[in-house]
Parts: C-alpha cells; structure tokens; sequence
C-alpha cells in the first residue's frame, strides 16, 4: 500500500546523523540509543505493516527527565520526534521519517501508586494496557478502556489516540478514565495536568492531550480511574437471519433501557472464519451474530439475559444460546476475540474502523459489499454495534500491488460512506497517516484550520509527529508552520 | 447597558463577532443568564445572547443521543428526554439558587460551556464525558465544528471536550450533541446520621469500592442538612451521609442489602424511597441547601480521602459549612463575606491538600479583585493563553471571565 505519502527527509539532518546520536548517548546514556541498522529496523513499521522506514535513531528514556532532555535537544537542533509506545498503531501513527528521532517509553513502565480508596492509579507511560488491570484486580479493581491490543499495547499509546474497547459502550474510552497526566513539551518543559481529582481547573487541556496523537508532547505519566469488578459477567449469542433484524434487535435493546457491557457483530463471512479456528459453537446458516454481555449479580444477570432474549424474540433469531457458566461464556467470546487472528490465517486483510449512527446499519452493510465487490474484493465485517463502531476487514495479497491497491481505495470509500451517513472516519484508532488525507471529507477547511492552531500552541514548529493526521498539502503549502497558513 | 444581540442563525453570530472583531469590541456571551453571576465579571460593549438558537435537531432514544442547539432551555431538553423515559446521566446542576439568578432557566449550551455536574458525575462522568459534537463561532468569526454525533470518534483533536468548562471564552456555541442514558427503573437512597466528616468520608469511600454502582454518594454538616427539605432529616439537627443506587427495582433492592451489610460497622440506616430519593437529590441538584445570602461559596476540588483535613484547616482560619459531593471529591464550601473571599488561605490549604478552588459565590466587586478561578502554573498559563489566541485572538469573547487579561 503505498497511496499515503510521507514528507521528503532534511539531508542536512541525515548528514548530521552521526553528531546526533553521539549527543543523544550523552544525554542519557548509550544503553538509551539505538543506532545500528538492524536496531532502527524493529522501529520502522508499526502494526500498519504496509508502510515501512527506518527511523534516523531511536532513543528508550528511563524516566520523565530522559524524556525533557531528549527532546529539548530535538527543539533546539530542529529534529523530528516520533513518539512510540508498543507500535501497535493500526493507522501508521508511530511510523517514522528516514530524518526522525523515534523516542519510545517502554522502559517506562511501573506503576508509581494505587489508591484503592480514592479509585485511581497512577502510572508510567509504557506499562501495559492490560498491567493496569491485573495491578489493581487482587483489590477488585479493574481499568475499564480495553483496545483489542490491550495484552501488548501501552496506556501512553491509548492516550495519544483515545483508544477504546469492546466494553467501552458502559464505561466510555480512554478519554473518560484519565484524570491527569504528566506531559513533556518539544521544548522539554514538563508540564502537569490534572490530578488525582475529577474535574479540570482552567482549560480542559486533558481533554485535547488525549487523543492528539502524539502531537502536542509526550506524556510519561497517567493517572487513572480504576472501577469495582463487577461480580461477574455473562453473554448471549444471537443468530439472525438478516442484517437488518441485527441491527434492530441491537436498537431495541438499548432503547429498552438495557446498558450491556458490550455488544459484539459478526456477519456470515467473519461467522465462518471466527468458528473455523476457534470452535466456538457458532452458527454457520445465519447472516449476522450478537454477542451481548451483561453484569452485575449474578441474579441480575439472569434477570436481564431473559430480558435481552424476549426483546430479541421479536425479530425471529435463529439462535438463542444465553450463557449460564463461565466455561460457556469463554466459549461464546473465544471466536469473536481470536476473529482478527483467524482471520490473518486465511488472508492478508485491511482492518477498517469507521463509525456511523447504528440506524444505518443495514444500508451501509450493503454498500459495503457492493464497495468491495467492485474492488474485486472479499469483506467480513466484526465490529463494536453497541456504539456503531465498524471493523470491516477487507481481505486481499499483499504481495499484489494491484490488489493492495484497490483494497485501499475500498477502504477510502467505505470510510467516506461512514461520513456521509452522519459517522466518522475513524472510531478508536486513530487518522494517522492512513486517514490523513480523508480528513478534508470530514472537516471543513475552517474546522481543519482550528484543530491546526491548536497543534501550533504546543508545538510551534511542528516537530512532534509531523506529516500525520493533516492532509499533507496544508504542510506543504509553506516553510511556515501550518498554523499561520490557516489563519 | 450594553448592545444586546439576538442572532437566530448561525451566519447572524457570525456577522456580529465579525464586526466586533473588526473594531476590537468585548462581548458578553449568555444563555439565559442564569449564570451570569459566576466567574469574573465581564465588562462588554456588546452582549450576545444565544437564546434565540434553540431547538433540538436531533433526538434517537435507539442510540441514545440528541442534538440541540444552544440556547435550548435545559428543562425543553430534559422533557424531552424523560418523555422517551431517557436523561442526562450527569445530571447537571443549576447554580442559580445559590447565586441569584433564574432558576431552573440554564440553557443546554451553558451546561456544557460551565460543565458543571451534579452527583451523579461519580458514577457516570462529567458533563464533558457526554459531549459529542459541537458546533460553534470563534473569535475570528469563523463557523466550525468538531466532533460529531456518535459514541466513538476520534478524527482528530476531541476539540468538543477541550471548549467544554471554557465559559464562553474560545468560542461560541450553536449546537452541541451528547449522551443520553435512559431512566432507571427505580432509585433509593440509604442515610446514615450523625458521622463527623472522617467517617462520613470513609464510609462513602468504602461504598465507592463496592460493585454496586452507588450513583450519589453525599456529606452534609448538620447545619447543611437543617435547609433540607425533607421533613425527617431537616429536624434531626444530625450530619447526613446520603448513598443513592439506581438500577431496576429488584436490583436496587439486592444493592441496598449489600451495601448495608458493608457498612453496618457505621451504624444503623434510614432508607429513602424512589419518591424522596427524587426529592433529595432534586434539592442537591439545585444547590438549594447552599442559598443565596450574605456568605460565599467555595467549589473545592481534591481526593476524597483529603477532603475533611482539608475543610478542617480552613475551619482553623474562618467559619465554614460544608456540603461534600462525589464521594468527598468535591466540596461546596460557605464562608463569611470577606474583602479576599478568604482566597489566601482557601488556597494555601488547598495547595498543601492537594486540588483546585474556585470562587462561586460573591459580590461582583469582590469577584472582580480576586482569583475566581484556581491560578495555572506558568507552563499551563503559556497553554492557555496560546489556546485562547488561537480562538480568540483579539480577546473579544467573555474577556476577563475567567482569569484578569485573558
């Protein structure tokens, strides 16, 4: 896939390379500093493989000083800076210029505190997504934002593209369970925002931070909201016959007043893949699948998966299958949870993430076969439908340009579909470079221009993961910074 | 008195900022007003109000969102809303009863430019939890939006939440889309009476850490709890430490016993019904036991856990009563009118405590000498101030509102 450009690298800092990174070794050590080729390689993808390039250096900070010192030095030489966490970014938000210094905070990762008594937990960037949890669960806690990646990918990386779950439908994204973070400036200022305290003084500076896609500063430390573990959880699987009834069973369950922790859709396609390799007891004769899980106690449970199950009578499934036990339950979730694995066993596959109002459903389903179909593609759809947020996964080789190609001008006209019935280019990973240069579908110039400002009052000189979530010409236009061209 | 705009349309918004921005004139932006006695006094030539760009444009209950326009009346949003058996999940305050303005008139745009939340804010989250889409006029007179109308999106910098608890002074809003949650089945409150601040606070932390979902957890001195409403709790002359679950009926009942069983050790609880339960945090809603009178207010924000070392410090410089929200995490403070506001020392001890300050209530005099807003450190100064020139940048929307030459 090569539709997205990236900017052409400074020669001037490519002929420096060796000065910089003898400076960056004495700024925090030479075990911080990769600089050998084969070291920068691991660096130059994230999990958008199609797009490749080995970063200039890549440097691992053990502390939040690390960090400033870095990145003071990148301001006042003028260096690019790539933030990265794990680099499981699915839109090429860590992928780096051949002129960038990649700065990652995995080494980061302890947990500084857990208040159980106060609900939160402060953290270093780089620990894990799925760490915070297992920190805090002995106490009946757990941390509720729960991205697919959530085993590799750090919180840092969730806070930079506001990264969500499939349990985000109760307990919100990223954006709701943060209540501060310490961020460092490219001029390396550090900064603090927020605290161990629900609501912002002043500005709601978090609310921008997170999000902003490693554009504004890099954030070292985070403090979170954790939440009581309900006492357990359990799902049901329902079949139906259409799209259509899908889509409206998940309408009426929402609009009975019921809030499940997640419902999960599978069509016909992803149904057959998911069952082949995970054996989970799924119907292969239907057209779509919910899984729909509720919590509580477990006399609430049974209360409301009853509930669910007579709603979903209305719209004649095929399939009812409510879980009464935890074996069952791991059953239910297992091909749903292995769907993007199974999926890569049979195919290479383009994994989209656009959101649109769930009323559409059925209409944008079509169009979506009918968008590949031209491409000379096959589809699967999996996605969050409690929230409308669309995972289609369009399958194609790799190794056909032509092929590659068309499933990323599919892509492109699926995402623009989403706009145009009122959704959004992107619901949980971000623009990156592989939205960037739909974002003009989107926003009008003048909304681009305000979200531009903003990028320019943290980062003036627009060294922080520059040629990413911005068309690419508002860049170009000019060697002044975007902002000004805006105004 | 200043020129007072009515724009019914969003081009009509942007003529008059486009013209004030040409001649550098200050605006004061309201609603309905009912805020208008919060924050820094503005001194504008000219005043916008938004009330005439009301209306809900949008309204799916199957997808629980809605879309209004500025300066629809909070009550038109929440009839609607309770007509699909839906609401706000955060339940937003109304701070006119405690700062003399209109009551119950707070219009939608101005819930989410002040974010100010009520109780349940600790189970669901803030106001700016709920924000979806906006769309707005800066001080350039340009016309944006951000955002959009569903759950999950993040195209872009979450500019919706950034202008939320902005007061008006990065833009001006048109329209704004949020969450909705529906009504519980039923709601019930349990009372405990008579803790001192410390065990008030333990116990609403211990309930906290309970997977019951308590979505109201409340400390009132006693002197508090006289101005309340319920016939019971007003004559006890008692603290009253209030917990609220919500969920459908035979939940609520299996809750309440769990959380009682939890919480014996605190001693014996009265119970409220879905009627008084409605009613009591009705009354907390409007602020009602903090009336208007000759004393301030104070909104402290820190962890609930500091939160009655940080009230007894104050105790030790002036008179306070106080009425703790969110577990403890939020404090409304009174205290004797002073020339200060007793900003000095409320701010001191809530630097050594940890947390944030602000001036609620005063004569507009005093809120035009003091701090009404926590100071910034200098780093988030140099942001807000960048922030706000990128809006804003002759400084012509709400000028001085929130901090003195900003």
């Amino acid at each position: 896939m090569t539709l997205a450009r990236m900017p052409e690298p400074d020669r001037t800092v490519l002929d420096r390379s060796d000065a910089i990174i003898k400076d960056l070794e004495t700024l925090i050590g030479v075990d911080g500093v990769i600089s050998d080729e084969e070291g920068r390689r691991a660096f130059e993808t994230d999990a958008l493989t199609a797009y490749r390039q080995i970063p200039l250096v890549v440097v691992l900070p053990r502390s939040t000083e690390h960090v400033s010192k870095v990145l003071k030095y990148c301001y006042e030489n003028g260096l690019k800076v790539v933030p990265r966490g794990a680099g499981t970014s699915l839109c090429g938000g860590a992928l780096p210029t051949a002129d960038s210094i990649v700065i990652v905070t995995s080494r980061m990762n302890r947990v500084i505190e857990a208040d159980f008594v106060n609900r939160t937990i402060t953290v270093e960037a780089g620990i894990t997504n799925l760490a915070i949890t297992d920190a805090v669960s002995a106490e009946g806690f757990f941390y509720a934002p729960d991205p697919s990646s959530q085993l590799a990918c750090t919180v840092g990386g969730n806070l930079a593209m506001n990264s969500g779950g499939a349990h985000c439908l109760k307990y919100g994204v990223t954006t709701n369970n943060v209540l501060g973070v310490k961020l460092v400036m490219m001029d390396g200022e550090i900064v603090e925002i927020g605290g161990p305290y629900l609501d912002s003084e002043g500005y709601d500076f978090l609310a921008l931070i997170v999000g902003s896609e490693g554009q504004f500063g890099i954030v070292t430390e985070a403090t979170l909201k954790i939440i009581p573990k309900m006492e357990a959880a359990r799902p049901v699987m329902l079949g139906f016959n259409s799209c259509e009834a899908a889509g409206q069973c998940v309408a009426a369950i929402i609009g009975s007043g019921i809030i499940p922790v997640a419902i999960e859709y599978m069509d016909r396609p992803a149904i057959a893949v998911c069952e082949a390799f995970a054996k989970a007891g799924y119907p292969l004769d239907v057209e779509a699948l919910l899984i729909v899980e509720v919590e509580g106690f477990e006399d609430e449970i049974a209360r409301l998966l009853r509930d669910i199950v007579e709603i979903a009578r209305a719209f004649d499934p095929k399939v009812v299958e409510a879980s009464s036990s935890a074996d069952q339950s791991a059953r239910i979730w297992k091909g749903r949870k292995a769907a993007f694995g199974a999926m890569g066993r049979i195919s290479d596959y383009y994994c989209m993430d656009g959101t649109i109002p769930l009323s559409r459903l059925p209409e944008v389903l079509s169009r979506i076969a009918q968008i590949c179909a031209e491409q000379r593609l096959k589809v699967a759809n999996v996605f969050h439908a409690g929230d409308g947020n669309l995972h289609p996964l369009i399958l194609y080789n790799a190794n056909d340009a032509d092929e590659a190609r068309r499933a990323e001008l599919a892509g492109a006209e699926i995402l623009k579909l989403c706009v145009s019935v009122g959704g959004c280019l992107t619901g949980e990973h971000g623009v990156g470079i592989e939205k960037r240069d739909l974002m003009d579908v989107q926003f009008s110039p003048s909304d681009l221009a305000v979200q531009m400002r903003i990028k320019s009052v943290f980062d003036p000189q627009w060294l922080l993961n520059r040629g990413k979530v911005f068309p690419l010409s508002a860049l170009e236009a000019s060697e002044r910074p975007a902002a000004d061209q805006a105004a | 008195m200043s020129d007072l705009q009515r724009p019914g349309a969003d081009w009509e918004l942007q003529f008059v900022i486009a013209g004030c921005a040409e001649r550098r004139l200050p605006i004061e932006i309201v609603g309905s007003g009912s805020k208008r006695a919060v924050g820094r006094p503005v001194d504008g030539t000219v005043t916008i109000t938004t009330a005439s760009l009301r209306g809900i444009s949008l309204y799916e209950p199957n997808e629980l969102v809605m879309s209004a326009r500025a300066g629809t009346p909070l009550s038109q949003v929440e009839a609607e809303l309770a007509a699909r058996g839906q609401m706000l999940p955060f339940e937003p305050i109304d701070l006119a009863p405690a700062t003399g303005g209109p009551q119950g008139a707070q219009t939608i745009g101005a819930v989410f430019a002040t974010n100010m939340s009520g109780a349940r804010r600790i189970q669901y989250g803030a106001a700016r939890d709920h924000l979806l889409g906006v769309k707005g006029v800066n001080g350039r007179a340009e016309l944006f939006q951000a955002g959009g109308r569903v759950m999950k999106n993040v195209t872009g910098y979450d500019i919706s939440r950034g202008l939320a608890g902005s007061w008006g002074t990065l833009a001006v809003m048109t329209e704004v889309t949020f969450k909705v949650i529906p009504w519980p089945e039923t709601a019930a409150t349990i009372i405990y009476l008579g803790l001192p601040d410390n065990l008030a606070i333990e116990l609403l932390s211990r309930a906290m850490t309970l997977p019951v979902e308590v979505s109201g957890a409340v400390h009132l001195h006693a002197s508090v709890a006289a101005r309340l409403n319920h016939p019971g709790l007003k004559s006890m002359n008692k603290s009253v430490t209030a917990l609220r679950l919500e969920n459908f009926a035979s939940a609520v009942v299996g809750r309440k016993q769990r959380l009682k069983e939890a919480l014996k050790v605190y001693g014996k609880a009265l119970e409220l019904d879905h009627r008084e339960t409605l009613d009591f945090w009705g009354e907390l809603r409007r602020l009602s036991v903090m009336p208007n009178r000759q004393t301030l207010l104070w909104r402290i924000l820190t962890k609930p856990t500091t939160a009655p070392k940080l009230v007894a410090a104050i105790k030790r410089y002036m008179p306070a009563e106080a009425y703790y929200d969110w577990a403890g995490g939020l404090i409304w403070l009174e205290v004797p009118a002073a020339a200060d506001a007793g900003t000095a020392e409320i701010r001191r001890v809530t630097a050594i405590h940890g947390g944030h300050a602000m001036l609620i209530r005063a004569e507009p005099s005093v809120r035009a000498a003091v701090e009404v807003f926590q100071p910034l450190s200098p780093p988030v100064e140099r942001l807000t101030r960048g922030l706000k020139a990128a809006f804003d940048p002759e400084g012509i929307l709400n000028p001085g509102r929130m901090y003195a030459n900003l």
